[in-house]
């Protein structure tokens, strides 16, 4: 890997986004008002707190983490479809960059997006309903880095389908994340799960993540279980979906799909 | 070491039951401009995008400055670039951010002396600050030549890149692609459906018809090989049997 040519990926998507509106909302405005419509709503559900205790922290803690995962993935697909919008795909695919680097540097940008987002979120969190993220405690950062890496493996598992199908599969990039969005039980537990859906989120690292966000506000327990089940998951997970990110690219060669997946 | 820079051997795709390119093979010296001359769908696109690594063959290998393209990719493409009316560059960056890009991505050093020479080169100092999606199809052509030149490729695939330029900046693009060929040894694969700029420019002319090469040679040879008056009466023999036996 060269570092020369990750860099010149990411400096390329940080001058879009100097003159870019559409792209700086995607960053401030949408996790705006998303914890200002969620927030509100859990202001007024507190009133029932006596029935679900911590509720407000739950749900908030919930919403915040969530929204990581989200830009993380919308970082390396968003980044591709960038590409595949400006037919830029053939420029890079014909120069000496290498598919791993491509997706190191996508990488690179969903962690500078989530890391604006968190702070966004964060502190307009503890503005508006006096919530301060941090009562999650030490925990918070292999949290949040367990849900990048799974925000990641959404964001690359989508970047091949739309790279495999075309521009008709770029709707995936704001729906697919939500197809993971129950089974990550995001806001509420694994057992409230039919059992059948609980095998399925058993192999979702970021449902392990929001258990262990719970376990940690609710008992105060370590959540080490649950955070060990995460990095296992999130590790073999991550390794099969970028083997198969180069299967595709080898494929769309093979088709010629490469050339044509912007038009 | 081989007298070529580079060698295409026996090259064929395949798509299902189409063959776009059949059985395809020439070489190009070093300092040469070799032309590829066809009728839409004839295999030229498809030839240069597996020169570029863009597609995979079926069969048949690729040489350039004596390394295999199938497992030197990197060390190729690093020496190579390519020009065509097809592409684009990001469009909310202006022509001089979208050129620094490119620089870091081959990591040219003394990038901002490469850029501004190019940009001066190529007559683009009015628009170098200007976004790329308010530039004049003739303005992006430039932008896309420039970002070929930039590198410093030692081969230059361009894609008609003349197409849509005025005549004057077409003259200049073309004489300063003979100078760079002069200068620094440069060797050129050019397609143009311009008959007269391909004789003018080419050193040597394949002749592609539904994915085959039908004839080779200079284009006085080829002229005189067919008793036609010129070349673009030579490609309209080619166009109409292709037209003919598709329909």
């Amino acid at each position: 890997m060269k570092l020369h040519r990750i860099t010149a990926l990411i400096v390329r998507h940080l001058y879009l986004y100097r003159r870019s509106l559409p792209r700086i909302m995607e960053i401030f405005y949408w996790p705006f008002l998303d914890l200002v419509i969620w927030g509100f709503i859990t202001l007024y559900l507190a009133r029932y707190q006596s029935q679900v205790p911590g509720f407000v922290t739950f749900f908030l803690g919930a919403l915040i983490l969530w929204d990581m995962l989200f830009r993380s993935q919308q970082g390396i697909t968003i980044s591709f479809l960038e590409e595949l919008w400006a037919r830029n795909l053939m420029n890079l695919f014909a120069s000496p960059l290498k598919p791993s680097e491509f997706l190191t540097a996508t990488m690179a940008m969903s962690v500078m997006k989530v890391t604006i987002v968190s702070i966004v979120m964060a502190g307009c969190a503890l503005l508006f309903y006096s919530y301060n993220i941090l009562t999650i405690g030490v925990w918070l950062m292999p949290f949040v880095l367990n849900l990048v890496i799974a925000g990641w493996i959404i964001g690359v598992f989508t970047t091949s389908l739309i790279m495999r199908f075309g521009q008709e599969a770029e709707v995936l990039a704001w729906s697919m994340v939500f197809l993971f969005q129950p089974i990550s039980c995001v806001f509420y537990p694994m057992e409230v799960l039919p059992t059948w859906l609980q095998m399925i989120a058993m192999v979702n690292p970021a449902a392990h993540v929001f258990e262990g966000m719970r376990t940690v506000l609710g008992a105060g327990a370590p959540p080490v279980g649950d955070l060990a089940w995460a990095v296992c998951l999130n590790g073999a997970l991550l390794v099969g979906v970028v083997a198969w990110f180069h299967r595709t690219v080898a494929y769309c060669k093979d088709q010629g799909l490469l050339v044509r997946v912007g038009e | 070491m081989s007298s070529s820079v580079l060698k295409a051997s026996d090259l064929t795709k395949r798509f299902g039951d189409f063959t776009a390119v059949n059985g395809v093979s020439f070489e190009i010296r070093p300092g040469e401009i070799l032309g590829l001359l066809g009728p839409n769908g004839a295999g030229k696109t498809t030839t240069i995008q597996m020169l570029l690594g863009l597609v995979t063959p079926t069969a048949g290998s690729i040489h350039m400055f004596d390394l295999d393209l199938s497992t030197h990719r990197e060390e190729i493409l690093q020496q190579v670039n390519f020009s065509s009316t097809y592409i684009s560059m990001p469009q909310s960056l202006t022509v001089e951010e979208n050129l620094w890009v490119v620089a870091r991505l081959y990591g040219i050093s003394d990038m901002a002396r490469r850029v501004n020479d190019i940009v001066k080169k190529l007559e683009m100092e009015e628009f170098r600050g200007k976004v790329t999606r308010k530039l004049s199809s003739g303005q992006m052509t430039r932008l896309t030549l420039a970002k070929a030149f930039l590198t410093e490729p030692r081969i230059l695939f361009l894609d008609e890149p003349t197409a849509s330029l005025d005549p004057d900046i077409a003259d200049k693009i073309r004489s300063l692609l003979k100078e760079e060929r002069r200068s620094s040894g440069l060797s050129i694969l050019y397609t143009s459906h311009n008959m007269r700029e391909m004789e003018e420019m080419s050193d040597r002319i394949i002749f592609l018809q539904r994915g085959r090469i039908v004839a080779e040679g200079t284009a006085q040879d080829i002229v005189d090989r067919f008793g036609k008056a010129d070349l673009e009466e030579v490609f309209l023999k080619f166009a109409r049997e292709q037209g003919q036996s598709s329909s």
